[in-house]
């Protein structure tokens, strides 16, 4: 038997430019254990809402990750409209669907130029980022900002999405599936992508469903768990079922994500075809008074949002949960027993947001 | 052949123009909508101070005394809710990024002197027409508390 020995991996590592520090226990090239440890970049955001008003905090708040920032926002402004018994319009409900599916897009095409980064296969990594520029382009025209959206507000949205941006993202979005079928060709094909992926780091239903794992790394494994079919905002109008696979290894996370790209290119067609006229907002007076848990759906999975609230400008407590927080565990488990050269591509494949996960 | 899988976006992207653009010999093109940074019409601002309390990285200064709007630009996180918030509209989001600097500072916005001055002499009106509404009030009261006296007396007698 091999002597065991131990490698630190992060906080500072070139595959992963966000801070995780992994202590890698090793026999010969081969993981036993991985012990995570998070903590680097701590930056207070759920104490500033004692500092700011609950108006203010929506821009901080979405602030929080520079991926998945629109459903930040949505989530935070969606607690304190339950909170206020707020019913918002149907428009404003369709409108957030539709930047939330965008924001989906952009960050799972993000998320297949990364991973073909890992295994060293960079214009696959260029062709990805190619499309994905095509996405936050429709984001600049529809919201004004690349990554940021800054359109929520509590009782609806600030900006309406014309009927020419509709015509925008919808030949953008007829381009785009052509060009992710392209990709799709080359990442279920490839025999060197194939090589790489195909039965590492395999997750079975059971561990995903005792890990507590979410989002497109549990149901690559075949957990069902998709925060969408709760129905808020417009999904409860829309018709999508959630992708599954059941082989739990690397491979199938790829094959989930490319298919999400397609449900998302569907869901914003739907809700493109059936948003309402009507008002962007309603005029919200008070402040809230009680506590609410929220849950929706992230690109890297479920999302939970505390707030608690007493009446006053500033909320009394606010808690998010992020979905790579509670992937973390389930990584460890895939990192046993994998190689040592596979552990890049297997730490990529929850999609890890540090910053997020610490807030 | 999984190789030529790629052959023809290698074709494509030899005849084809770059993706990227030529910045800065070639301006960005910006949407209209597009959350560069934010400009003020100073001359219409009343320095109500509602930009100060809204802006979520506290970046804004505001002297209604010396009739002075600040902001720093580095800190701005252009999300636009001092420009929803703005009760005059003054404030706008327009597109273009802030440019470079060697250091952080404020950039200072001034009222004109004539604004200035008008703005004074609005004030300085509106003082004294509450000054004499004061004083016209405080009279009546002094006649009524008078008539007051006079009709106790007279019912004393």
């Amino acid at each position: 038997m091999a002597k065991k020995s131990v490698i630190p991996f992060g906080p500072q590592h070139p595959v992963l430019p966000e801070p995780i520090h992994l202590d890698l226990v090793i026999e010969d090239e081969t993981v036993v254990e991985a012990i995570p440890n998070i903590g680097f970049v701590h930056r207070g955001l759920e104490g500033l809402v004692e500092l700011r008003d609950f108006n203010r905090m929506t821009y901080i708040i979405e602030r929080t990750c520079g991926i998945c920032s629109f459903g930040h926002g949505m989530g935070y402004v969606e607690t304190i409209e339950k909170i206020m018994n707020v019913e918002i319009p149907d428009r404003a409900k369709f409108l957030r669907t539709i930047w939330a599916e965008l924001g989906r897009m952009h960050s799972h095409l993000l998320w297949l130029g990364l991973l073909a980064d890992s295994f060293g296969f960079e214009s696959l990594f260029y062709q990805c980022w190619r499309v994905r520029e095509k996405i936050l382009d429709l984001h600049e025209l529809t919201t004004g900002g690349r990554v940021i959206f800054s359109v929520n507000k509590v009782g609806g949205v600030i900006k309406d999405i014309t009927p020419e941006m509709q015509k925008a993202i919808l030949d953008t979005l007829t381009e785009v599936e052509k060009e992710i079928r392209d990709l799709q060709r080359t990442f279920m094909g490839d025999y060197s992508v194939q090589s790489r992926l195909k039965g590492v780091g395999v997750l079975t239903k059971d561990q995903a469903s005792m890990l507590g794992c979410i989002g497109p790394f549990g149901r690559a494994s075949g957990l069902p768990s998709d925060m969408r079919v709760r129905g808020y905002e417009a999904y409860g109008m829309l018709d999508f079922e959630p992708i599954t696979s059941t082989e739990g290894d690397s491979f199938a996370r790829c094959d989930c994500r490319i298919r999400e790209l397609y449900q998302s290119i569907n869901l914003i067609r739907q809700a493109i075809a059936k948003m309402p006229a009507g008002d962007l907002f309603v005029p919200v007076k008070g402040n809230p008074d009680g506590e609410y848990f929220n849950r929706i759906e992230q690109p890297r999975g479920e999302a939970l949002y505390y707030v608690k609230a007493e009446g006053n400008q500033n909320l009394t407590r606010f808690r998010l949960r992020t979905p790579t927080f509670a992937n973390i565990a389930g990584l460890c488990e895939t990192l046993k027993g994998a190689d040592l050269a596979d552990v890049p591509i297997l730490i990529l494949t929850i999609d890890p947001c540090i910053s997020c996960t610490e807030r | 052949m999984g190789i030529l899988k790629f052959f023809p976006d290698v074709l494509k992207n030899l005849v084809s123009k770059p993706v990227t653009k030529n910045y800065p010999a070639e301006p960005a093109v910006y949407p209209e909508r597009s959350r560069g940074h934010i400009t003020i019409d100073i001359d219409d601002c009343i320095s109500c101070g509602m930009c100060v309390r809204s802006c979520p990285s506290s970046t804004l200064r505001v002297n209604k005394a010396e009739g002075l709007w600040a902001i720093n630009r580095f800190d701005c996180i252009a999300c636009g809710y001092c420009v929803e918030k703005c009760p005059k509209k003054c404030l706008h989001m327009e597109p273009g990024y802030q440019e470079p600097m060697p250091n952080k500072s404020e950039e200072v916005f001034r009222k004109s002197p004539e604004v200035m001055k008008a703005e004074a002499e609005k004030r300085a009106a509106q003082l004294k027409k509450a000054a004499e509404a004061k004083k016209a009030l405080e009279a009546k009261k002094a006649a009524e508390a008078a008539k007051t006296a006079q009709t106790a007396e007279k019912a004393a007698e």
